[in-house]
Formats: structure tokens, C-alpha cells, sequence
């Protein structure tokens, strides 16, 4: 049995009046890959942003439960949210590289945390986070190029190398190839198998098909509710709820 | 039965045939405003161009020891006793003896040669010798400003007939001045002096320059430029990015753009009452001028800088706070610098209006007659304390001078305002497509 990396326990998320997420309690093992799936606001992509506490930007949005990573409330007072996120890496929908160099983009993040003492060091961790995503053979020659000329692929690619950069111990990946192609999915996912060697992942996905590639446990959310959260051949081949065989059957969502 | 394509239905010719017409409507708009702006820019140029060239009369000016420094010791405290009304009879007499020299005839008095020159050009005759008191006793060439009225007759703003019903000049006079320009004495320059002079009086039209209304706009744009960009982007800044939405800060952003539209007149009781009454600060000074037009410019700033600010995409943000940036990081690391053209553009517009601005200056009394240059570093007020005028409210003050060399002048100080706009804009125009990055 593995270690848990992350656990959540009787979590309640509340937009304004609207509760989007209802006690939901799901234990998250380290170096593995974690599928979130479920219709859309089914709110997945709400309770993979309470793991970084990406929420809390949203005035109207409010947490309650008990989320713990390695053991320690990230919800607490006194855990500053800036230092959870270096820990916490996430990688969005579309690509989102800033409007710099390939270089600088992948740099920023050790830049800000203090990882590199000088420009060899921060070389030598663009180059080690670049390989690791996959793209140092395409970027190498072009490091001073702005990252939003690189292709849709080649761009989500980066703002993993980004993540991926400030060594987090956990990477939040919320639906990072809906806007792709299935070559540059393909190339995604993987390099999701890859990072699992480092770091626990945890993937929210619309496709089951990838769910069912690149995972090992899978989540199925469904109107705010866990529904069941197992071995994701399981829930693949045997679920035992009646909605997620539905809705992986194509009936439901 | 199926209709034909190739013959166009009722109800499809309806709909061309209205979308012709707004074709139309949005044309002849447009021809409207373009034949507007072709009449004003026409009207300005034509009525102030003339201003931009200046008559100047050229003389060999003996300088007599015996009337300019009767010690004949040089010394300036017995110089300066001599005051510009001892050096007209100077100029005169050396046109009078230039005319005679030339062989010209003419039936005027030797008084009335005297007068199509310039009263201004004694001060400065006047002003170079106690300059160097080395000229005095020698015979020196003067550029000597030719009168208002027969530098208006060279321009067509006077012509004989008006001439005869006027006292400063007579149609003799102006036949004269002909001649004397065909000699070559008389000749038409551009008016160099029309940058660099300050205003002058009524009688002498053809010295005022707007010297110290640029210096006076340019100190003002200075006090605004320091004053309202940080205020403004900061605050913009807080109330976009870090202000939590309730009730205050929607107060605060309503009462913003109300601002923005209160007009400027009121902003100019409110620094008589505040920066005159109240803080004691000199009246008329570009300092006053300047706080009163920061203060105007304000809403304009933050409401600009907060468009751009808002333009950011969100995912640039949230690509910021995802590797771990603070909130501060993320603003001045990712969003200030994409939105700085747009900052920019504010900025200059909002100064562009600023410069333009007349009505609260009249009321803190920057409408002043302004002789003499602000002594900017040796003044105890300081740098931005003495008095001095802007260019719109130099335009206002000569616009309502009864001379029509002053109007002249207001239009011509008009183009130079203009210039100013345009210089502006294109700095703006310019800064934009530089700093302009796409994501």
C-alpha cells in the first residue's frame, strides 16, 4: 500500500449559496496518477483547484473540510498560499505560457522561489524541466523565442515545463489537452506517465479514454458528488455504481 | 412552384436596398465630419500661418556717445538713466537717413518714418547696449522689428484704405514701406522670436511671443505627469487587482466616473479654494495650474489604466499565481507590463486634454499678463512657484486684444497647441505598437 500524498475529508465548496461540491472525502497516493472524471460542473475542476487553493482568488468562493497534504491542513491560518502553490504545481486548460521567452517562461518560477543561486544553476533547471516535458529537443535552438509562437502542443508542453520547474511534489492538471490535437495528446499523456516517477498527479479529463490511459486510480464526480473513487480498471470494467456505468456506458453527462 | 435564383424576390431586394441606404447615411457622415475638419483646419491655418513670419527692418544704427552715456565712462548706472524713450529718436533717424540715402521721396514727417518701427525695437537696441557698452560711440546693423501695421501690410492684414482711417499708420507710409522692401532694407523672415518671447502690450503686437506660455504648459505637464501617473496607476492598480468588491469600492469606482465628467471650471474653484485660499501656494503659477490639472486628469488615468488592466487575460494571472507568485508578482511581473501600452496611451491622452485645458486656469489667474520669463532657479517660490501663462490661456488673452495682429497670433498660437496634440498622440501611437506584445 502506498503512502497517501493527499487527503480530504468531508469537503464542502460553496459558490455564493450554490454548493458545488458536497462531502466529498478521496485519499490521493503519492507518484501516482489520479483521473477526476464526471460530466461537465460536475465540479472536478473545483476540487482539483481546493488542492492549491486556486479558489481562494474567487471572492465568492468558500471551503469547508479538511484537506491535507502530507499530513498538514493547507487550509490552516497560518499556511501561506503562495508557498503551497510551489508545492502545488497546476497546469491549466489552455495553454497559458506568458508572453516572454521560452526561457524566461520556464525560468520565472525558480526566478521567484530562490531554487537557483546563479544563471548556471537556472540553465541547467530550464534544461532538466524542458527535457522532462518533452520539448527541450524542439525548443533548444529557439530558448530566446517568445513561448506564445510555439505551437497549441508545443505551448502546453511548456507551461508543464513551467510547473514542473519549481520541483512541486504535487501537479494539478486541470483537462490540459482539451485544447490539443491527438498528436500533441498523445505526446501529453505521455509525459504524464513520465512524471509519475516524481510526483503524484492528479488529471482532470472530459475523455475517459484518457482517463483510462494515463491513470491508475480514477474519481467519477457527478453533480458536486464523489460517486465512487477506486482502481481505475475497476471503475472502468465493474464499476459498482449504477450512475458512473452510466455515464462511462455513454448514457449519462 | 420554386422560385428562381437569378430573379431577386421582393424581400431580398427590400433588404439590399435598406442596407444601401445605411451604406449611405455612414458615408455622408463621414464626408460631413472630414469636410469639417478640412474647413477648421483651413480657417486656423490660413488666419494664423501669417504669424509665423515676421517684417524686420534692417539699419545701420549710429550709437552717439553724447546721448547714450554722457559720463563716457561706460558705466551702466549712468547707461541705464537712458530709457528706451531716448533711443527711439535714435532709430528714427537712422531710417530717416537710410530713406534719404536711397534716394526715396516721400511726403511724411520724420515722426512718421519713426513709427514703422517697432516701439519694442528701442528696448532692444536698448537691451544690447547695456549688454555691451563697448557699442556705444560705434555704428552697428540692427534686425530691427518693423511695426505691427506695416508687418500687417505685408501679410494683406492692412491694406491703403484701411490705412487711411488708421492713426498708428497712412497709406503714405505703406507705399513707403514698398519701396523700402524692393531696396531690400524691408524684408520678411520666419519668426523665430514668436517661440521664445514672452507676451507683450497692446501697442506692440508684433513682439508678443508665446515663450512663456510653452514654458508655463511644459512646467504644468511636468507637475502633471510626476503627479497623476503614480496616484493614478496605483490606485487603479489597488482597487482592479487587490480591493475586495463590496459596497465601498463600488462607491469609490461610481464616484470615479463621475468625476471624469464633472466639468473642468469646477476643478478650478476647487484649487482657488484649496491650493490659493486655503495652502497659500502663488497664484498663477504653473505649480497651482499643474495640481488643479492633476487632479482633473486623475479619473481619466485610472479609468483608462484600469481598462487595461482588465484586458489582461485572466489565464495570465492564474499562470502566475500556479508557479507559486504572490499576488503583487504576479501584478507587477505579468499584468503591468502587458497592460503599460495601454496605460500609456491613457497617460498621454489624459495629458493631451490637460494641455488643452483652459477654464480652470482662468479662474487660479494663469490668464495673468505675463511679461517677463518665471526666475525659475533664483525665485524663492521655487522652480514651478512664479507666475507664467499657458497656451490655451495665452490663445484666451490675445483673442481679446482689440489689435487684429493679436488675433493673428492666437491662431497662430492655435497650430502650435495643435502641433503639440499631434507630437503627443503620435507618442502615443508610437508607444503602443513598441510595447504591444500579442498572447
Amino acid at each position: 500500500m502506498q503512502d497517501n500524498k493527499i487527503t480530504a475529508r468531508n469537503v464542502q465548496v460553496y459558490y455564493g449559496d450554490n454548493q458545488a461540491i458536497k462531502d466529498v472525502n478521496v485519499d490521493i497516493a503519492d507518484k501516482t496518477v489520479t483521473a477526476f472524471i464526471g460530466p461537465s460542473g460536475c465540479g472536478k475542476s473545483t476540487f482539483l483547484r481546493c488542492l492549491n487553493r486556486m479558489n481562494d482568488t474567487i471572492d465568492i468562493c468558500r471551503v469547508e473540510g479538511d484537506i491535507r497534504i502530507d499530513g498538514e491542513d493547507i487550509y490552516d491560518p497560518k499556511v501561506d498560499p503562495v508557498q503551497l502553490r510551489a508545492k502545488v504545481g497546476m497546469v491549466f486548460q489552455k495553454p497559458n505560457p506568458f508572453p516572454k521567452s521560452i526561457y524566461d517562461n520556464v525560468a520565472y518560477g525558480p526566478k521567484i522561489h530562490g531554487l537557483a543561486r546563479n544563471k548556471a544553476e537556472l540553465d541547467e533547471i530550464v534544461e532538466k524541466s524542458l527535457r522532462k516535458a518533452a520539448l527541450w529537443n524542439e525548443a533548444k535552438d529557439r530558448l530566446a523565442a517568445p513561448g506564445t509562437g510555439l505551437s497549441g502542443g508545443q505551448q502546453q508542453r511548456l507551461c508543464i515545463a513551467r510547473a514542473i520547474a519549481t520541483s512541486p511534489e504535487v501537479l494539478l492538471m486541470d483537462e490540459p489537452c482539451s485544447a490539443l490535437d491527438p498528436i500533441a495528446t498523445a505526446q501529453v499523456e505521455e509525459l504524464i506517465d513520465e512524471l509519475r516517477q516524481s510526483f503524484s498527479v492528479v488529471i482532470v479529463t472530459h475523455s475517459m479514454q484518457q482517463a483510462a490511459r494515463v491513470s491508475q486510480k480514477t474519481a467519477f464526480f457527478h453533480l458536486g458528488n464523489l460517486v465512487e473513487y477506486d482502481e481505475t480498471d475497476k471503475i472502468f470494467t465493474n464499476p459498482e455504481d449504477p450512475r458512473t456505468e452510466s455515464y462511462i456506458s455513454g448514457r449519462i453527462g | 412552384m420554386t422560385t428562381s435564383l437569378l430573379t431577386t424576390d421582393a424581400r431580398t431586394k427590400k433588404r439590399n436596398a435598406a442596407e444601401k441606404r445605411f451604406k449611405a447615411y455612414g458615408l455622408g457622415a463621414i464626408c460631413i465630419a472630414m469636410v469639417s475638419l478640412v474647413f477648421l483646419l483651413g480657417s486656423v491655418l490660413s488666419s494664423g500661418l501669417g504669424a509665423f513670419q515676421q517684417t524686420y527692418i534692417a539699419l545701420d544704427v549710429q550709437l552717439p556717445e553724447a546721448r547714450l552715456d554722457k559720463s563716457g565712462t561706460r558705466d551702466l548706472e549712468v547707461m541705464s538713466k537712458v530709457t528706451t524713450i531716448g533711443y527711439a529718436p535714435i532709430l528714427r533717424d537712422a531710417l530717416v537717413a537710410q530713406v534719404a540715402a536711397l534716394g526715396l521721396t516721400t511726403d511724411l514727417s520724420d515722426k512718421d518714418v519713426g513709427k514703422m518701427i517697432s516701439k519694442e525695437a528701442a528696448a532692444t537696441v536698448r537691451n544690447r547696449v547695456l549688454a555691451n557698452p563697448e557699442l556705444v560711440g560705434t555704428t552697428v546693423r540692427f534686425d530691427l522689428l518693423a511695426s505691427g501695421r506695416i508687418d500687417g501690410y505685408f501679410k494683406g492684414r492692412v491694406t491703403a484704405e484701411s490705412a487711411a482711417l488708421d492713426q498708428n499708420t497712412s497709406p503714405e507710409a505703406l507705399v513707403l514701406a514698398q519701396e523700402l522692401k524692393d531696396a531690400g532694407v524691408i524684408e520678411t523672415k520666419f519668426n523665430w522670436n514668436f517661440f521664445v518671447l514672452p507676451d507683450a502690450s497692446d501697442q506692440r503686437p508684433e513682439a508678443a511671443g508665446l515663450g512663456v506660455a510653452i514654458l508655463g504648459s511644459l512646467y504644468m505637464m511636468a507637475v502633471v505627469l510626476c503627479l497623476a501617473l503614480p496616484i493614478g496607476v496605483a490606485s487603479s492598480i489597488y482597487l482592479e487587482e487587490f480591493a475586495p468588491r463590496n459596497r465601498w469600492t463600488d462607491l469609490i469606482e461610481v464616484n470615479i466616473s463621475n468625476l471624469a465628467a464633472v466639468p473642468s471650471i469646477v476643478f478650478g474653484i476647487l484649487g482657488l479654494a484649496i491650493f490659493i485660499n486655503f495652502m497659500e501656494l502663488n497664484q498663477s503659477s504653473p505649480l497651482v495650474g499643474g495640481l488643479v490639472l492633476t487632479l482633473m486628469t486623475l479619473p481619466t488615468i485610472i479609468i483608462s489604466t484600469r481598462a487595461a488592466l482588465k484586458s489582461v487575460p485572466p489565464s495570465i494571472r492564474d499562470a502566475a499565481l500556479g508557479v507559486g507568485a504572490s499576488k503583487m508578482q504576479s501584478v507587477f511581473h505579468h499584468v503591468l507590463p502587458l497592460a503599460a501600452p495601454g496605460i500609456l496611451t491613457g497617460t498621454i491622452i489624459g495629458l493631451a486634454q490637460a494641455l488643452g485645458e483652459t477654464a480652470p486656469l482662468l479662474l487660479i489667474g494663469m490668464v495673468a499678463f505675463v511679461r517677463e520669463y518665471p526666475a525659475a532657479y533664483t525665485s524663492e517660490s521655487g522652480l514651478f512657484g512664479e507666475a507664467a501663462t499657458a497656451l490655451p490661456v495665452q490663445v484666451y488673452n490675445w483673442t481679446q486684444r482689440s489689435d487684429p495682429a493679436f488675433f493673428e497670433r492666437a491662431f497662430a498660437a492655435v497650430i502650435t497647441l495643435l502641433v503639440f496634440l499631434l507630437i503627443m498622440n503620435a507618442v502615443a501611437i508610437y508607444l503602443r505598437r513598441k510595447f504591444e506584445r500579442r498572447w
